[in-house]
């Protein structure tokens, strides 16, 4: 048992240092001024978070969170964030009138969470550590297998939503064509002369004397 | 026999509806259709109707033909009620369309003449022959719906044609007085077959008057107005007889009938003499099996009967105006009717009803023959000696005062003395008080009448010159119907009296055996001729003679005895010029009573509970309490949010609580 | 050995965190929108741990949808906030009240 309690030490140091790793970059995602670094650290407890799912087995979905959330929403944070030109002393206004109502109700919001999961509720004696996976055992085909049968239609689903915010965002964002250069013959061969030229009759303004005398020009 | 029956039910269905189809056709027309075109299809198709009519009789009474009770059609159906149209056709009702038709032919061919100058010719004849219509739905209906539906056409035309004259102001104020009256009594009415439905769970007479002596042994109860108990029967008796108060103007719902005069004189002589006031009366006959097994309700009308007979005959006596005279004669004589009707005497006001039509609209059609021969006027201190001028008018009027008060012989001699027989026969505790009440009025009667004969016909001309210039005997088509109704007001009374004791009316007529005072006369009825000798030395004929000497000596003779008499009696001559305060009363108490409480009711229930408290009361209140809430929408996103957090975290709290 | 409630803990806190940045950084709504991915990160984090800890698949599936939604979620928001910062120059929240009353 001396065998397994080592390793069992190995977790708690792996969970010690993602967690405290991923707490100390949510807080920073929260009172960091310059929004750039609000979303890298927001990379950053998005990666330690991962870390802590590959603690729980749940490999595929760590990975996933690493590459679809860290690689793609993520970076799209960032362009977003660099692409806005955002005065940053007024989105910075009234910071400190609030940090108070903040911090109690988070902290309320945190005391009332932790006693209700906490370890009096879900602790060892109350829910066991399931036994670990075989080394051959692996996640991605059990929750392929999952996914492609039970889920099916959910997962139909969920691939039509992101199809949807796919054309959601484009045709939100979308200015239109840019002007092309290029002449369109169909336009040029259809143009009439009065499209063109307009004919106006007027009297002569100015009579060749007045213009000899140099009056006006 | 069968196809007899059928060619009879044929027939009805064509008089019913030849008026009709007269009236649309000119009324749609009354611009493009030629006055003759108007009168002549107007009056051929009335005059078809009555000789159908007669066929008809002829076929109930001398062929023996039962009569026929038919659905023709069924309107609507809604539960167990279904609403249908259909006709029963017996004695009475035969009796009853003979009486319309003809009265009705002969009023459309006196208007003719009457009428001859006026711009609204056609819309007229397009009216008279709608009430026609209307009348005949209402008697030969065979299910109150139809009763109904006839009982407010006439009503209808009768406010039609008393504002005919629709530019002059009082006509229209009369036209909607007699609406007006008519509806009071119309509540009634709708209540009392709204009872019969509700009781009955039918509209048709037939199954009406067979429960009916269910119902009445059953006694059922009705309670009204904090625990008092009526018998259902009394009620719905009472409640039918209020609309039969309004149509046949009797006291307090009469006001409406003198002021109807406003009409043209052809149609005082048949809706508001001869045929619609008349549907009160008819209506009662009709309903005699249910108001057979009500005494309370038998001597409210005869109470009724009796204070209108007497009241209003009274007034007959100081009026001046020709019409107002004859149409408070009508109220008299309706007063006749309905105390028959009241000491079960059903036939009696039926037969009543028949000589009173000819004689009454005789006596109009005879004012009007007077009425136009003077340039349309109408008070009788501004004719006289008129039998100089207009000789058949003065005979024919002659022979209607004489059966308006009864005279021996005449037509109005053997209803009236059939009724006060019958009244003394009778064993009702208010029948006492009607007896002397119906032959007091004999007196009245004749001295009205002859006081209006006397002074239109005799003493000296008092027109203005240019009248007595033009003054001359109406046009034919003026007195021929005033000779045709002359005849009837003479031997109708004679030639009916036999046949009504014989037991004409066979069981279109329910007497209770307790009330059988019709036959129980028919005993001692010995001929006409005897009858009218054994009436020369009873009490009615002597007051009758006593009536037109009376107004002979203050008329003709003494003329200032009433001058003096007015000067005398100076109080209650007021009292008769204002008509008893009725219309006094409704005008400064009931109406503006009317309008308080109406007024009271819009501040009240309309303006304050349904509009400031219900319907704006509920909309400013949601509007006051949005414009509280709005301000929880800040539009800022961090509010939201933060309301969302602060429920999730009230929440979370409550959940570990628990 | 690391029980259920430590992770549980820590998804608390995460939580705890993504809601005081809500309350703190009410101009940017750049930082609110990464608030609620920590949000979602932290209840994402409760859904695999009980996966886990009741040896229950499923649980993973509905990570794996939330992760989707939190996707199209982000997409559209950074695509509404591109247009918002287009038409008014601005990402201050303050100055987004036309939803008021």
């Amino acid at each position: 048992m001396q065998n397994i309690g080592d390793v069992m030490t190995m977790q708690q140091v792996m969970f010690y240092i993602f967690s405290g790793l991923a707490l100390f970059a949510g807080s920073m995602v929260i009172v960091s001024k310059n929004p750039v670094r609000a979303v890298l650290f927001l990379v950053l407890t998005f990666i330690s978070m991962s870390g802590l799912w590959m603690l729980l087995e749940a490999e595929f979905l760590a990975i996933t969170l690493v590459l679809v959330y860290v690689g793609a929403v993520m970076v799209l944070f960032l362009f977003v964030v660099m692409m806005l030109d955002i005065e940053l002393a007024s989105v910075r206004e009234g910071f400190s009138r609030y940090l108070p109502v903040g911090i109690s109700v988070s902290v309320l919001v945190v005391v009332a969470l932790v006693s209700a999961v906490g370890p009096k509720e879900f602790g060892l004696e109350k829910v066991p550590a399931p036994a670990p996976y075989p080394v051959d055992f692996s996640n991605v085909k059990a929750l392929g297998e999952l996914l492609y049968t039970q889920y099916l239609y959910p997962f139909e689903i969920a691939a039509i939503l992101l199809l949807v915010a796919i054309i959601a965002a484009i045709s939100l964002t979308f200015r239109g064509r840019r002007e092309s250069k290029a002449p369109n013959p169909s336009q040029q061969v259809q143009v009439r002369k009065a499209d063109r030229i307009r004919l106006v009759k007027m009297k002569p303004e100015k009579t060749g004397e007045e213009r000899e005398s140099g009056s006006i020009i | 026999m069968q196809t007899e029956m059928l060619m009879l039910h044929n027939l009805a269905l064509i008089i019913v509806f030849l008026p009709l189809l007269a009236s649309v056709i000119t009324g749609i027309g009354c611009r493009t259709v030629s006055r003759t075109f108007a009168h002549s299809l107007t009056i051929s198709a009335v005059g078809l109707s009555f000789f159908l009519s007669c066929w008809i009789l002829k076929a109930l009474v001398f062929e023996g033909n039962p009569g026929w009770n038919q659905t023709l059609y069924t309107w609507g159906v809604s539960g167990n009620t279904s609403f249908q149209i259909g006709f029963l056709i017996d004695r009475l009702t035969a009796l009853m369309m003979v009486i319309v038709t003809f009265i009705s032919w002969m009023v459309h061919i006196y208007t003719v003449g009457y009428m001859r100058d006026d711009p609204g010719y056609q819309r007229f004849f397009s009216y008279i022959s709608l009430f026609t219509f209307g009348m005949l739905m209402l008697v030969m209906a065979n299910n109150f719906l139809q009763l109904f539906f006839g009982w407010e056409a006439v009503g209808l035309m009768s406010y039609l044609l008393i504002g005919f004259w629709f530019q002059r102001e009082s006509a229209i104020f009369a036209s909607l007085k007699a609406f007006l009256v008519n509806r009071v009594g119309d509540l009634g009415f709708l209540i009392g077959i709204a009872a019969i439905l509700y009781y009955f769970g039918s509209l048709n007479y037939d199954s009406v008057f067979h429960d009916v002596r269910e119902l009445a042994a059953r006694g059922d109860m009705l309670i009204i107005m904090n625990n008092h108990e009526w018998s259902a029967i009394t009620v719905i008796c009472i409640a039918l007889f209020i609309g039969a108060m309004g149509k046949s103007a009797q006291v307090p719902l009469h006001v409406w009938l003198p002021d109807s005069m406003e009409g043209p004189t052809p149609i005082s002589a048949l809706i508001h003499a001869a045929t619609m006031v008349t549907a009160g009366v008819f209506m009662v006959a009709r309903m005699s099996p249910l108001f057979e097994y009500s005494e309370v309700a038998l001597n409210f009308v005869l109470v009724i009967g009796a204070i209108t007979c007497l009241s209003m005959g009274l007034l007959g006596v100081v009026q001046n105006d020709i019409k107002r005279i004859i149409a408070y004669s009508t109220l008299s004589q309706l007063g006749y009717m309905v105390i028959a009707l009241g000491v079960s005497a059903y036939g009696a006001a039926i037969f009543h009803l028949m000589t009173h039509a000819f004689f009454k609209a005789l006596l109009f059609l005879g004012a009007g023959s007077v009425i136009i021969a003077l340039h349309h006027e109408q008070n009788i201190w501004k004719m006289g000696n008129l039998k100089k001028y207009m000789p058949i008018t003065y005979i024919t009027m002659l022979i209607g005062s004489l059966a308006l008060m009864g005279f021996p012989l005449f037509s109005g001699f053997y209803s009236k003395d059939l009724i006060i027989e019958m009244v003394h026969a009778s064993e009702l505790p208010a029948s006492k008080f009607a007896y002397a009440i119906v032959v007091g009025s004999v007196f009245i009667t004749a001295l009205y009448t002859f006081r209006l004969f006397f002074v239109v016909f005799h003493t000296k001309e008092r027109m203005d010159k240019h009248s007595i210039e033009h003054l001359q005997e109406s046009p034919a088509v003026v007195w021929v119907p005033l000779v045709l109704l002359a005849i009837p007001s003479v031997i109708a009374g004679g030639m009916f009296i036999q046949p009504l004791l014989q037991g004409y009316f066979g069981n279109s007529l329910v007497v209770h055996p307790n009330h059988l005072a019709l036959t129980e006369h028919s005993v001692e009825f010995k001929g006409i001729f005897a009858m009218a000798v054994q009436g020369l030395s009873g009490l009615p004929f002597w007051l009758g003679i006593a009536g037109i000497l009376t107004a002979w000596g203050c008329y003709i003779k003494y003329r200032e005895i009433p001058l003096l008499l007015q000067k005398k009696f100076s109080l209650l001559y007021s009292i008769f010029k204002n008509k008893y305060g009725f219309d006094l009363f409704n005008e400064w108490i009931l109406a503006p009573g009317a309008r308080g409480v109406g007024w009271i009711f819009w501040r009240l229930g309309d303006r304050l509970v349904i509009d400031d408290i219900g319907v704006n009361g509920s909309a400013n209140s949601i509007g006051k309490f949005s414009k509280v809430v709005r301000r929880f929408q800040t539009g800022y996103l961090y509010h939201y949010a933060f309301t969302m957090i602060a429920g999730f975290l009230a929440l979370l709290v409550w959940l570990m609580l628990t | 050995m690391v029980a259920l409630s430590d992770y549980l803990t820590v998804s608390a806190i995460l939580f705890g965190l993504g809601v005081a940045g809500i309350f703190i950084n009410r101009k940017n709504i750049i930082t609110l929108l990464m608030c609620i991915e920590l949000l979602l990160l932290s209840v994402n984090t409760n859904f695999v741990a009980f996966s886990h800890f009741s040896e229950d698949m499923p649980g993973q599936v509905f990570v794996f949808f939330i992760l989707t939604v939190a996707a199209v979620e982000s997409a559209i928001g950074l695509a509404i906030l591109v247009v918002l910062f287009r038409r008014l120059k601005t990402i201050n929240v303050e100055d987004l009240d036309s939803l008021k009353g």
